[in-house]
């Protein structure tokens, strides 16, 4: 589990993830702001129907894949939140 | 973004920043071309946005990075952020993708400056969540002021490990415990390259710092800890190593791994530049000049991207290359160059003094890299074991690749970049193939993946 420090305020953009409205702050990626709001897995591999999560947050082990506005097999640690954004788990391939 | 530059620049770490500088300060036509949205690297991750306090905590060494950034921002370089690169060739053309939009751009000089990431160590259960390597949560340190929220457990070898424990402990994150591999016999066969490394002495007294505070605050040390696994159903739920004979268990939902860092060689490789096995490193890396040139003309390489240095190294290496590029580009004479690298020369080779010493300390036990545990998963994406792989091996199947053709390792997404060092190190147990003569992975463009829609509009001019 996460947390975040308490640092002061940024600004934040307001994302949903899973259904849920939440504040992040601008700038983030969109793995540290699923991650700040620990739940629990990301996404199901395609193959065995696994559970995974941000692995690397730098881009090379794709652990990561989220459906982001629609759009299936995004790496998350790669996007930056925007306001409005859709964020959601992926399951096995996404398509 | 232009079709052509004189000097490419791939990379905004502290080689690729140090580079640009130099090369744009001296007239040159200079892109530079990241993946992230802001200049520093994973290094000196969000420098530039990172609030004081976080900065503070995260130590000295961090807020160096601010100089660089500083200076490069000052320059007449162009910067491209949030920019992927998917192809180069050995005539020096980039394939890039700007703004969703892919393109091909061309160089008379390309600098590699992509750095490092961490070296991918399988062993059962170190794909749940909860299981994130260290650099990651370092990443999430600098980036966002995340971190675990109780009890994080750090493990693996290597500085990293002290580094962020201590930077956790000075935010107030519960530390659990810290688990090294390195044995005795590191220790004995570092010995010899200590009287070295004391020369740079400012790295080991401050690693003996950290250890200091680590052992105040009460955070389990142990040395020597070996079969590390990660249990758990949807996620982390305890880890259980060997330590001195006897198995331990420890409950937590948060494991951070780090075994040490390898250079990111995909596009050096998909260019054909030559590599070799580093064995002191425990990796590929490519055969560079002392200016940082590849085999091939006109593809410089510098930064850990061409061997493991750290920052200060690949800031040094990275004005160095720069020097060569303005001597290629007839810019200034050999002599001029050789003078102006000098100094960076000096003090790259004074902070490179460290290095025999903390490869032999920190050198990944050969029995972890081969993935005793047929149960664990080498290929994350198609997520194939290690006992898949050995019956591959069994059937006759001797090289990586042939073990990509039969079971799909290494054609997932990541495109092998997680699992090649881990199949190259069981076909080389298996069929006692040296790693320096095995066969990595063939790397092919795309490297980064590539919608059919912007394949389909690389060349819009050329479209009907």
């Amino acid at each position: 589990m996460f947390k975040r420090l308490d640092e002061s305020p940024l600004q934040t953009v307001t994302v949903v993830i899973n259904g849920r409205s939440v504040a992040v702050p601008q700038g983030e990626s969109v793995a540290a702001a699923v991650l700040a709001e620990n739940i629990g897995y990301s996404r199901t591999t395609p193959i065995k129907q696994q559970p995974r999560a941000p692995f690397c947050m730098m881009g090379v082990c794709f652990d990561c894949l989220m459906v982001i506005d629609g759009i299936p097999n995004q790496q998350a640690c790669m996007v930056q939140v925007r306001d409005g954004m859709r964020i959601e788990r992926q399951h096995g391939s996404g398509v | 973004m232009k079709d052509h530059y004189q000097l490419v620049i791939i990379g905004a770490g502290p080689a690729g920043l140090a580079a640009a500088t130099i090369a744009a300060d001296h007239g040159v036509e200079v892109a530079l071309l990241d993946e992230q949205p802001a200049p520093g690297g994973q290094i000196f991750r969000a420098i530039e946005a990172a609030p004081v306090e976080r900065a503070e905590k995260l130590g000295p060494e961090y807020r160096r990075g601010a100089k660089l950034v500083t200076a490069f921002r000052d320059s007449s370089a162009r910067y491209f952020p949030d920019t992927q690169v998917w192809s180069l060739s050995a005539h020096r053309e980039i394939g890039v993708i700007h703004q969703q939009q892919a393109r091909m751009i061309t160089a008379e000089q390309v600098l590699i400056a992509n750095g490092a990431f961490e070296r991918p160590v399988p062993f059962p259960g170190w794909t749940l969540p909860g299981v994130i390597n260290a650099g990651a949560g370092q990443i999430l340190f600098k980036g966002s002021g995340i971190v675990p929220s109780d009890g994080v457990v750090l493990a693996g070898s290597g500085p990293l490990l002290l580094l962020l424990a201590w930077q956790y402990l000075r935010a107030g994150v519960k530390v659990k415990a810290v688990l090294d591999t390195i044995s005795r016999v590191n220790y004995i066969k570092a010995l010899p390259k200590l009287p070295g490394a004391l020369l740079v002495h400012h790295h080991i007294t401050q690693g003996l710092r950290y250890q200091q505070t680590l052992k105040l605050a009460g955070v389990e040390l142990h040395n020597g800890i070996r079969d590390l696994q990660a249990h758990g159903k949807k996620s982390l739920e305890s880890i259980s190593y060997r330590h001195k004979g006897s198995k331990h268990r420890l409950k937590t939902d948060s494991l951070m791994i780090h075994f040490g860092i390898i250079p990111n060689i995909h596009l050096s490789q998909a260019a054909g530049c030559a590599h070799f096995w580093h064995k002191r490193q425990q990796c590929w890396r490519p055969e560079l000049d002392k200016w940082g040139g590849s085999s091939i003309e006109g593809i410089l390489i510098a930064g850990d991207g061409g061997g493991i240095g750290g920052a200060r190294t690949a800031e040094h290496a990275g004005r160095i290359a720069a020097f060569r590029v303005l001597h290629n580009l007839e810019i200034l004479n050999q002599q001029e160059v050789n003078h102006e690298a000098k100094q960076d020369r000096k003090w790259m080779k004074a902070d490179l003094r460290i290095r025999p010493f903390l490869e032999k300390l920190f050198r990944i036990p050969d029995s972890m890299l081969k993935v005793p545990h047929d149960n664990a998963i080498v290929c994350r994406c198609e997520e194939v074991t290690a006992g898949e792989i050995r019956s591959a091996i069994a059937a006759g199947h001797s090289d990586s690749n042939q073990v990509k053709f039969l079971t799909r390792c290494g054609m997932g997404p990541c495109q092998g970049r997680q699992c090649s060092q881990a199949v190259a190190h069981i076909v080389a147990d298996k069929t006692s193939i040296p790693l320096q003569q095995s066969m990595q992975f063939r790397i092919r463009p795309p490297l980064k993946p590539l919608t059919l829609g912007q394949l389909a509009n690389l060349y819009p001019d050329e479209t009907e």
